[in-house]
């Protein structure tokens, strides 16, 4: 069986034949398996912004191909169409693309755009509205007059509405609080639980993709440098810190109490540093 | 696809003509543009085209990006040419078919207006691509300054001006930003009746409204911060100065003048 979604040898030029030239990907090619949360990192320009619109047909490939569940997305204009609301896309600060009157026209707008009858509108807006943890209330509120973060959560829920099967997100935490960010990120994980969606989450912030993501993709000048497990990625600090890249602070800490003589291995969530620590005890409590 | 604007975007450089003073530029372009409509023969068109085709030479801007530049401008030309096409009475007949005549003063007084439009573009475009928006509005400030003896705002304007230029290129970023998102979220722009495609754009100008009068309030508290309260006493960063080259060109465009000038008195 073809798998979920396949990008082959992707390449994409930016104003070609001009002095401006510049390769925003180069020969790009992964799968993805349904169910996965991926994390995607790389510096500002490395072209993980380009990547995120080529798998929802908003940009088309040079050359290469992507293809969802074994379809090439560009093969007919109802594919592209049809793609784009398989693969929901949540750009960066996606609170600043709300328009309409209330949220509950906002969230309704892709779903509208997807054909489906009222009753089937309306119960995807309830659901996205709960999944981001929203009150049915702000529901007849104009979106303008809601806080920043609940702006957000609206926008996102806009997308969650369309029911995508691969949900792709830029930085969905940028700016927000501690509080603000934890609720979110718990929002897609439900998400992905419910509806068994894959997920593909760009994002700074190395703490947040090492504990959410079981599978790191790291892209350094519009090509993939690393795409394997965080743990296996994490490995490769030097390598990261060379690429621009910053790592887990826990990652750090015990890379320096390795560098200074206690039998550690690198960690990179709270779970495994407390596990680590623990041995550690135990081991020279034996000692 | 909208940021392949290119229509007035600036080259930055280091020739000769991009270190002119801005003013020397446009009282310049004022002077090229005089002798452009005083000329009415081969031999004046030449000297003005001389003086223009030197001054890109100087400026090392590739000639491609003017024609590039002219592109939106192909159906003023093309419609230029056929109103003096066929509308200019004239002795020596060259075609008659039906009511349609064309003679052969048409046909040179078609050539004549195409080629003083794209003199006329290529002289401006030369200004845009050589000068800064921000150098540019200086410039004008400077230039319109005894206006403010009646009373008129030039400061106000000029800083008007800077900002609008200022924000084209990112307001075309959020532009694209919002189609994006809106795009992903199902939007479709380019099918549809008319009406709707009208209605297709709501979601992108709304949320376009909103960005751009935040960017406003952000800017316009920014400002207050640096305690900006119009023009008066406010210094320069950038003091304009006249050197050698500005005096040069003064009088490369005096000439070129001149030479029309005379040519016509001639009758060429």
């Amino acid at each position: 069986m073809a798998p979920f979604l396949e990008v082959k040898n992707l390449t994409q030029k930016y104003s070609a034949g001009t002095p401006f030239e510049h390769t925003a990907l180069d020969d790009v090619s992964f799968t993805l398996d349904r169910g996965e949360f991926i994390g995607v990192i790389g510096h500002t320009g490395s072209g993980k912004s380009t990547l995120m619109q080529h798998l929802n047909g908003l940009l088309k490939p040079d050359s290469g191909s992507v293809l969802l569940d074994g379809t090439d997305i560009w093969q007919d204009k109802k594919t592209t169409r049809q793609t784009r609301f398989r693969v929901g896309l949540v750009f960066q600060y996606p609170e600043y693309q709300l328009f309409e009157e209330t949220v509950y026209k906002d969230i309704a707008f892709g779903p509208k755009n997807m054909g489906l009858d009222a009753a089937e509108i309306d119960r995807r807006v309830r659901e996205a509205t709960a999944a981001v943890g929203l009150d049915d209330a702000l529901l007849t509120v104009s979106p303008f007059d809601l806080s920043g973060g609940q702006k957000r959560r609206v926008a996102i829920a806009g997308v969650l509405a369309m029911e995508p099967e691969l949900l792709i997100l830029d930085e969905p935490t940028a700016g927000l609080d501690p509080a603000g960010r934890e609720e979110i990120l718990s929002y897609i994980d439900g998400y992905r639980k419910a509806k068994h969606a894959t997920i593909m989450m760009v994002s700074h912030s190395m703490g947040d993709v090492a504990r959410m993501a079981d599978r790191l993709i790291v892209m350094n000048r519009a090509r993939i440098a690393f795409d394997a497990a965080p743990e296996q990625v994490f490995r490769h600090a030097d390598e990261l810190i060379k690429m621009g890249l910053d790592i887990p602070v826990l990652t750090r800490v015990f890379m320096k109490l390795k560098e200074l003589g206690l039998p550690v291995e690198p960690v990179y969530t709270e779970k495994q540093a407390v596990a680590a620590l623990c041995a550690l005890r135990g081991g020279s409590a034996d000692a | 696809m909208l940021k392949d604007v290119t229509l007035g975007q600036y080259f930055p450089g280091k020739s000769v003509i991009h270190r002119l003073d801005p003013r020397t530029k446009l009282l310049v372009l004022i002077g090229y543009i005089v002798a452009l409509f005083l000329a009415v023969s081969w031999a004046s068109y030449g000297v003005v085209f001389v003086f223009l085709a030197g001054s890109i030479a100087i400026s090392g801007i590739p000639v491609k990006s003017f024609f590039k530049g002219m592109k939106p401008l192909i159906f003023i030309l093309v419609f230029t040419g056929i109103l003096n096409l066929f509308f200019t009475q004239g002795e020596t007949v060259l075609v008659h078919f039906w009511k349609i005549t064309i003679t052969l003063e048409g046909v040179i007084r078609a050539f004549f207006m195409i080629f003083r439009i794209l003199l006329l573009i290529t002289g401006t475009f030369l200004l845009t691509y050589t000068t800064s928006p921000i150098a540019l509005t200086d410039g004008l400030e400077s230039l319109l300054s005894p206006l403010k003896k009646i009373k008129l705002p030039v400061h106000e304007l000029s800083m008007m001006m800077c900002i609008a230029l200022r924000f084209i290129p990112t307001l075309i970023e959020e532009t694209d930003k919002i189609m994006s998102a809106q795009k992903a979220r199902g939007a479709d722009f380019e099918s549809g009746k008319l009406m709707q495609r009208v209605r297709a754009l709501v979601p992108i100008l709304v949320p376009l409204f909103i960005s751009a009068f935040r960017r406003a309030d952000e800017l316009a508290t920014a400002m207050e911060c640096r305690c900006y309260q119009g023009g008066d006493g406010r210094t320069k960063m950038k003091l304009l100065h006249m050197r050698s080259w500005d005096y040069y060109s003064f009088l490369a465009g005096a000439v070129v003048i001149a030479a029309v000038c005379v040519l016509r008195s001639f009758g060429l």
